[in-house]
């Protein structure tokens, strides 16, 4: 061993015996077999539904006559829903940046010996389904409920105001429920900061606002960009939030695929599917091409 | 000295691992998933053995608060009392599962094995009338022996002796049936008499929901406009759907809902709904301000049923269970603790004895003059059912 090798050079070892190079795809095969299972094969049966001849039944079977069309009819049926749910997604994740921001920088900083505590609180929904958690939100948006009551009282609400079955409802349920998809991931890349950074921003006279925005927004930036990611991709097909809180004027993407696959309508089902998924994987390019964090992908 | 590690695996050979393999798997499964091949069958093309000589089993697959139970729990475990008295009299151990939960659920867990003349595991299971239907008409129900089940053509009431589907009861049995009407919270609004009510009275505006069920919603949409919901065209249909879509986009209607009205009508959040009779009956023992309706415009009647899959092994002991489940005092206790509409005869009269409370309701025992108000909704081929289902959702979903 040479003190050279110690400090920079290749671990010489990795490229010695051949029998390692096996190793590494032998590592891969088991995961790499999962996703082709249960990734790749339901996404090209997918792509074929989305091209079945609309005309099929489960009578009949489908059969794949690269019916383009189905894509066009089903923009042109279901666009409004489409626009909806970009939209409900894009509420959620700001909503969600601006209350999970302060939160995990709180817990990271500010916390002390009650972060762990902290950090259990923001997961301890997930012990319930995510079922039971929508429906409770019905509980507490209740038209006789106590919200309700008072923001009457207020006079922020009419007197024939309702909470429940509006926007402002399936907003906040579709809020709640993904929080903590962009609270981790802040939180972990606050955590990670070295705080002589900080210091070092109060060494040379700026005041914690400039310090802020100069080194620790810069540096949560991984966070931030996981946190909106994953809120923004599950919200943009959630349905169940729509469902239980909404009415047919709040009605999501989701909604209406599963209803269609239920109808027998697979085609129409299938060209939405693979539509919002396009879409979402377009925006998301878009998104972090321009925030400038290629890193994570 | 800038030298990169050279680890085994690049990101260049595995990018082009990941895409070749997508390539490959993408071109044999395009050439495996070319559609779907038809699922019709015919009860001939699978036969299968009946070993219910042999074997004393029975698999049974019903809806959750579907079967009568005990009180107390013996070792434990909860009693069905009607169906351990069967199992007495018959000595055929039944394993009871309540996996049915949605029509359509169900459907697709069967559908695979159905479509394809395989085993589902099931010997029995009951299904809403028009899955029941469907289910029928793609071949994949056999045909139950009349001459087994005795008590069935005895005592089914006569209203559900031939619906449309299934005309002569060949391949289905009733095992609880159900109205769909109106059902208000008599605390916060006053009576709804009709569905037209319900859709235009400016107090109830965003205060009621419908069923997002298509062929409940739908069969009052087109009694509405005076069109028969078991013989329609579609130039009705259009009409009705036409309507509907005017309600939805006067916002008076809430929302479309499964069983989940119970809660928002019991808090108060809607104050009258479309609903079923069954749920509504469970919840006045509750709340006694809730009120079942039989609208102006009739009512839906409907039943779930009772149907012997291809290739179950047991069906002789299916019918053995029909059978015993058509027998009066049978059914009044299952109907006493179900809440639904029993479907038979003669049970009214063995109602006295297990409990007397129930012997008048009308949403147990329907009177005459109010199942003739009742219609069921036309038996749609897989075509039009596709079609008719695809434009409901469309329009409920504004």
């Amino acid at each position: 061993m040479t003190a050279l090798s110690q400090l920079g050079g290749p671990p010489a070892a990795v490229t010695e015996k051949p029998g390692r190079r096996f190793t590494a795809y032998l590592l891969l095969l088991p995961g790499g077999l999962w996703l082709a299972l249960f990734f790749v094969v339901p996404l090209v049966s997918l792509l074929s539904a989305s091209l079945y001849d609309p005309s099929g039944t489960v009578e009949t079977g489908y059969a794949v006559t690269g019916h383009w069309q189905n894509y066009v009819d089903a923009l042109q049926d279901y666009a409004r829903p489409f626009g909806r749910s970009m939209w409900y997604a894009l509420l959620t994740t700001a909503f969600c940046l601006l209350l999970g921001y302060p939160l995990a920088y709180a817990i990271a900083f500010k916390s002390g010996r009650w972060k762990n505590l902290m950090l259990a609180l923001v997961i301890a929904p997930f012990f319930t389904s995510f079922l039971v958690r929508t429906l409770s939100w019905k509980l507490l948006l209740g038209d006789n409920g106590v919200v309700v009551d008072t923001l009457k009282w207020l006079h922020i609400l009419g007197p024939d105001g309702r909470l429940l079955a509006t926007t402002t409802a399936v907003v906040t349920g579709l809020t709640y429920n993904f929080l903590p998809f962009m609270v981790l991931p802040l939180y972990a890349s606050l955590e990670k900061i070295d705080h002589r950074l900080i210091e070092a921003g109060g060494d040379l006279f700026a005041g914690p606002v400039t310090t802020f925005r100069t080194v620790t927004l810069p540096l949560s930036m991984p966070g931030v960009v996981a946190g909106t990611l994953l809120t923004f991709i599950p919200a943009a097909g959630d349905y169940i939030n729509a469902e239980l809180l909404g009415t047919p004027q709040q009605r999501m993407i989701g909604n209406d695929i599963q209803n269609l696959f239920a109808a027998g309508a697979h085609p129409t089902a299938a060209a939405l599917s693979v539509t919002l998924m396009a879409t979402i994987v377009v925006l998301v390019l878009f998104y972090v091409r321009r925030v400038g964090t290629e890193d994570l992908l | 000295m800038n030298v990169r590690p050279q680890y085994p695996v690049s990101r260049r050979t595995v990018l082009t691992g990941m895409s070749l393999s997508a390539l490959g798997l993408s071109g044999s499964g395009l050439l495996a998933a070319c559609g779907t091949p038809a699922a019709k069958q015919t009860e001939q093309q699978c036969v299968s053995t009946d070993l219910s000589s042999t074997e004393k089993t029975l698999n049974f697959s019903n809806w959750p608060s579907y079967m009568d139970e005990a009180d107390e729990k013996v070792n434990g475990k909860t009693v069905l009392p009607t169906l351990a008295a069967f199992e007495k009299l018959s000595g055929i151990k039944v394993n009871y599962t309540a996996d049915v939960n949605d029509n359509a659920e169900f459907f697709a867990k069967v559908k695979d094995q159905l479509g394809a003349c395989q085993p589902t595991g099931r010997d029995i299971f009951v299904l809403t009338d028009w899955m029941a239907s469907r289910m029928v008409k793609l071949g994949w129900i056999q045909k139950l022996d009349h001459a087994k089940i005795p008590n069935v053509d005895a005592n089914l009431l006569p209203s559900l002796k031939g619906p449309a589907w299934d005309s002569s009861r060949d391949y289905s049995v009733p095992w609880q049936s159900g109205l769909t009407g109106i059902a208000y919270n008599a605390k916060h609004t006053k009576e709804v008499k009709s569905f037209t009510e319900l859709l235009t009275r400016p107090d109830l505006k965003g205060k009621i929901t419908l069923l997002s069920e298509m062929r409940d919603t739908m069969l009052f949409m087109l009694r509405i406009d005076g069109a028969d919901p078991t013989k329609f065209g579609d130039e009705e249909w259009g009409k009705a759907l036409e309507k509907l879509q005017g309600y939805v986009a006067s916002s008076q209607i809430r929302r479309f809902t499964g069983n989940d009205y119970i809660q928002d009508l019991n808090a108060g959040n809607i104050v009258a709904c479309e609903a079923w009779s069954g749920d509504v009956l469970a919840l006045q023992a509750d709340n006694p301000d809730i009120k079942f309706v039989v609208p102006e415009e009739g009512l839906g009647l409907w039943s779930d049923n009772m149907l012997v899959p291809n290739k179950a092994t047991h069906k002789a002991n299916a019918e053995a269970l029909i059978n015993h489940y058509y027998d009066p005092q049978v059914a009044a206790t299952l109907a006493a603790w179900v809440n639904f509409i029993c479907p038979v005869q003669g049970a009214k009269e063995a109602m006295e004895k297990v409990d007397p409370e129930l012997v008048d309701s009308p949403l147990i025992f329907p009177d005459e003059a109010d199942l003739a108000k009742a219609y069921g909704f036309m038996a749609l081929d897989e075509a039009k059912s596709k079609q008719y289902e695809s434009d409901f959702n469309r329009v409920i979903g504004g």
